[in-house]
């Protein structure tokens, strides 16, 4: 499968008709991503970082350009079931026990209880919650439920794992943790991940590549590449850490709209 | 630990009991000292005595109205989901439905019963079986119509991402998040169902149930007897109601929230 992306994206343009006009979310995105590699999509609120992360996910329909997942259309990858996806909210069923929520997509597509079970327990295991499969959401912590959507996302070992803002609502600690967890899973079964976050830390510690985006209209400003030596809870202090949040912080701050400085970006309604 | 349960078991059951006591032992106080005519109000002793000799037909009647709310509540609910259901698939029947059920709902139902006796018949036991049929199924509708609205946008892209279809997004997120809507919903139209078959019954049909026994005994001015069968209807409601709340508890085990 070389020569294919896991997405590729071209010429993308979305926008949004409300009640007070059109609103220009997305304008020119071009943007490859390899597959095996993680990459983070960062930038200021309203930058349409999530929206882009919906176009892939076929949630939302571009109004121009394209996106081709794994090779097809967004839509046929989501009909194909090429992607997982996890939300800021877990989105947990609550009336299902967590063993039934991870089972939800097998369930949908027709796989035998039997299967359901076994693929279920082993991704409980691999996220660490083996002794939690006959609990209900309800009785969860929230780093816990998101843990259990990572493994209802990985339910059919999607080649593309598709997370918006997934530890947005966790604080520090549980998010450090679930980040550096996140990164062995991903050693382990080589999905490609595409991440939506405003935190330059969790972006630089586990991407290969960080999509900086800037608002009004959303574009991308620059992708920064990212090179740790190792990605332990060591390369939190390592130089090239450092080297990647400088980089990000500046993409982000500096070089605004062509032509208008910062803060006076035009509101063309 | 099991002795400081049954200790805050024992508050929150002992104050209404001593209160209700407390009521009983004023309402017989009030009636015997100030000598009120057993037609205006009888004594508890006195509508105690009369339930002792009646009881057996108490029972009898409250069969016969319990078995018209029973079949009426379970009729008129399960007539409420499916509308429910219909009206969260296709808007067409919400536009419908809705509007009409919130000016159906205003009007008192029970006003129908006349009606309906005239139409099938004063000895037949369908009308004021429809009579609740039809008193329940807006608290059914209503509420469940509620909760299957009440999707989060989570669950939506969830079950687009998924590409399941409508069918499988109603089966696996719309029903069993109105579950406890509907349950709402059944608690409100069980003690309904019965005030609606007691009442039924005070416009003629068959003269078998508490209702029809209440209004005989109070038009032969035996009132403590008629107040025996108020009692038995009280029974009657109250045991609707927490059959219900039992439903709840053992089908919505996920809505464990208080009373």
């Amino acid at each position: 499968m070389t020569g294919t992306a896991a997405v590729e994206i071209r010429g993308l343009e979305q926008r949004f008709e409300t009640r007070r006009g059109s609103v220009h979310a997305l304008t020119g995105i071009d943007l490859r991503i390899e597959a095996g590699s993680f990459v983070s999509l960062i930038g200021p609120s309203g930058c349409g970082k999530s929206t882009l992360l919906r176009c892939i996910a076929d949630l939302v329909t571009p109004t121009g350009g394209e996106v081709l997942v794994g090779g097809v259309s967004a839509r046929r990858a989501r009909e194909e079931h090429h992607y997982g996806i996890a939300f800021q909210a877990a989105g947990l069923l609550d009336w299902r026990t967590v063993q039934r929520n991870v089972e939800l997509p097998l369930e949908l597509h027709g796989v035998g209880k039997r299967d359901r079970a076994a693929r279920a327990a082993h991704l409980l295991e691999m996220v660490g919650l083996a002794d939690f499969a006959r609990m209900r959401p309800a009785e969860l912590s929230g780093g816990m439920q998101q843990r259990v959507a990572i493994a209802r996302a990985l339910a059919e070992e999607p080649p593309l794992l598709l997370m918006d803002e997934p530890f947005g609502a966790l604080d520090e600690m549980t998010r450090e943790r679930m980040q550096a967890e996140l990164l062995a899973i991903r050693e382990r079964t080589g999905t490609t991940v595409v991440f939506v976050t405003h935190s330059i830390a969790e972006a630089v510690f586990c991407s290969t590549q960080v999509v900086v985006m800037s608002a009004r209209p959303g574009r991308i400003v620059r992708v920064v590449d990212v090179d740790l030596p190792t990605r332990d809870e060591d390369a939190r202090e390592h130089p090239s850490f450092f080297a990647g949040i400088t980089a990000v912080r500046e993409a982000l701050r500096g070089r605004p709209v062509r032509g208008v400085p910062a803060g006076l970006g035009g509101d063309d309604r | 630990m099991n002795g400081l349960l049954a200790h805050r078991r024992a508050a929150l059951v002992l104050p209404p009991l001593l209160a209700g006591v407390a009521a009983l032992a004023i309402w017989q106080a009030v009636v015997v000292l100030g000598r009120i005519a057993t037609f205006v109000l009888p004594s508890p002793t006195a509508i105690a005595t009369a339930f002792g000799t009646v009881a057996p037909d108490v029972v009898t009647a409250a069969t016969a109205t319990g078995t018209t709310a029973l079949v009426g509540l379970v009729a008129g609910s399960l007539a409420g989901v499916a509308a429910a259901v219909l009206a969260a698939r296709l808007r067409v029947f919400d536009e419908v439905l809705s509007p009409l059920s919130a000016a159906a709902n205003a009007m008192p139902i029970i006003a129908l019963a006349p009606v309906f006796n005239a139409m099938f018949g004063s000895t037949s036991p369908v009308p004021r079986r429809l009579v609740v049929a039809v008193a329940v199924f807006f608290p059914l509708f209503v509420n469940t119509a509620r909760g299957l609205r009440q999707v989060s946008p989570v669950h939506t892209e969830l079950m687009r991402s998924l590409d399941a279809t409508g069918w499988a997004f109603t089966r696996h997120v719309r029903l069993p998040g109105a579950v406890p809507h509907l349950f709402t919903g059944l608690r409100l139209a069980s003690s309904l169902s019965v005030i609606a078959a007691v009442v039924a019954e005070y416009f003629g049909g068959r003269q078998d149930g508490l209702g029809s026994r209440i209004t005989s005994a109070a038009s032969n001015s035996a009132y403590p007897r008629a107040w025996s069968y108020v009692l038995g209807a009280v029974a009657l409601g109250l045991v609707f109601y927490l059959v219900a709340l039992l439903l709840e508890r053992l089908l919505s085990p996920h809505t464990r929230r208080s009373l």
